[in-house]
């Protein structure tokens, strides 16, 4: 089964890359793809089942539009704050909980939460993550992960769990 | 030709955020506020600038989504990186800073942390 | 080559210009690792502009294994910050 899903996915990388759908370079590929998968067994994730739910790819695509929308609204404000002389800034680094288990999942996360508006992370340690905040507007550890962790965790759950 | 305008225009937004990064990284006071815009305002304006350009040339658009695909991934990761560093080596936050709960939690070992995970 | 693209590559020298000041002022090591990492996206920008100014695909490749290269880099350095390995 693991064998089975890596090879698939490579293969899909691969024709991806590529960018050709000549059946020589495809079955190369494809050849490639099942000694790839058969040498390493978990480049496909601890569990490659979850490639082959289709749930996950729909919220990924809905994912994509929001991550755009967070990241342009996040660079108009920095934009903002840089262009205005008095330089508006009220930083600090809080600590904020997530509900995601998976490594893929919290780096994911972690690289969302570093663009978008104003947040930065700095380090994870086990569930909680610290994160540079260039405006802080609540210190406690609920009022900040509901403010920048939650709107993520939505989509990465269904994604990644 | 409706594509070469919409290329042209995302060039021009590209350079424009790429140009406020240089700005931010120039004005901002501490370490970490310079990585916000290094990181953000360099990835959007980038990632703009380079589909710009594929889409200004349709047969180059999967090359470029590879090279923006990338750039998505890794930038973050290596300001994360950094700001990690720079912290461990113990450079402090600008003065009008709020709060640090990671020094504070770095004095206690984190042992709550690894504890509840 | 047109006016736009003149214009576009006035501030994105200007942007690399900027970082590069701030790669020198520094007051820190961290600061000039962080001016660094901003240069080296600019660049890879820089050079996907060069592509479109002369019509060379070529350059694209170039771009992306520059890209790969200057994140290796930055790494590398974060991890001599840090005092690993």
């Amino acid at each position: 089964m693991n064998v089975v899903v890596s090879t698939i996915v490579l293969f899909v990388i691969w024709v991806i890359m590529t960018q050709s759908f000549d059946p020589q370079e495809m079955s190369v590929g494809l050849v490639v793809a099942a000694i790839i998968s058969l040498m390493a067994p978990g480049v496909a994730g601890p569990e490659p089942r979850k490639w082959l739910q289709p749930k996950r790819y729909i919220y990924a695509f809905i994912y994509i539009f929001y991550f755009l929308y967070a990241m342009v609204k996040a660079n108009i404000d920095v934009a903002l704050r840089v262009i205005n002389p008095k330089l508006p800034i009220n930083p600090g680094i809080v600590k904020v909980k997530t509900k995601l288990k998976t490594n893929a999942g919290k780096l994911a996360l972690a690289n969302s939460i570093t663009l978008t508006p104003g947040t930065l992370s700095v380090d994870i340690k086990g569930k909680y993550l610290y994160i540079h905040w260039i405006d802080v507007k609540k210190p406690d550890i609920e009022g900040a992960s509901q403010e920048i962790v939650r709107g993520f965790e939505r989509f990465l759950e269904v994604i990644f769990e | 030709m409706i594509y070469k305008i919409l290329g042209e225009v995302l060039i021009f937004i590209g350079a424009l955020f790429l140009f406020l990064a240089g700005l931010g990284i120039v004005r901002m006071p501490d370490v970490y506020n310079r990585m916000q815009t290094g990181t953000k305002a360099t990835t959007l304006g980038a990632i703009s600038l380079i589909m710009g350009v594929g889409i200004y040339h349709p047969q180059w658009i999967f090359k470029t989504g590879i090279i923006s695909l990338f750039i998505l991934l890794t930038n973050p990761v290596s300001s994360h990186s950094l700001a990690r560093a720079s912290h461990n080596s113990g450079i402090p936050l600008t003065k009008g800073s709020v709060l640090d709960r990671y020094a504070e939690d770095k004095k206690k070992g984190f042992k709550e942390e690894e504890n509840d995970s | 080559m047109n006016s736009l693209l003149i214009i576009v590559f006035a501030l994105v020298s200007l942007a690399t210009i900027l970082s590069v000041v701030r790669i020198f002022v520094g007051p820190t090591i961290s600061d000039r690792a962080v001016g660094l990492d901003t240069a080296t996206t600019i660049t890879t920008a820089m050079i996907v502009l060069f592509s479109q100014i002369f019509h060379r695909g070529i350059f694209l490749d170039v771009a992306l294994v520059y890209a790969v290269l200057a994140f290796l880099g930055v790494i590398a350095l974060a991890r001599y910050l840090e005092g690993g390995v």
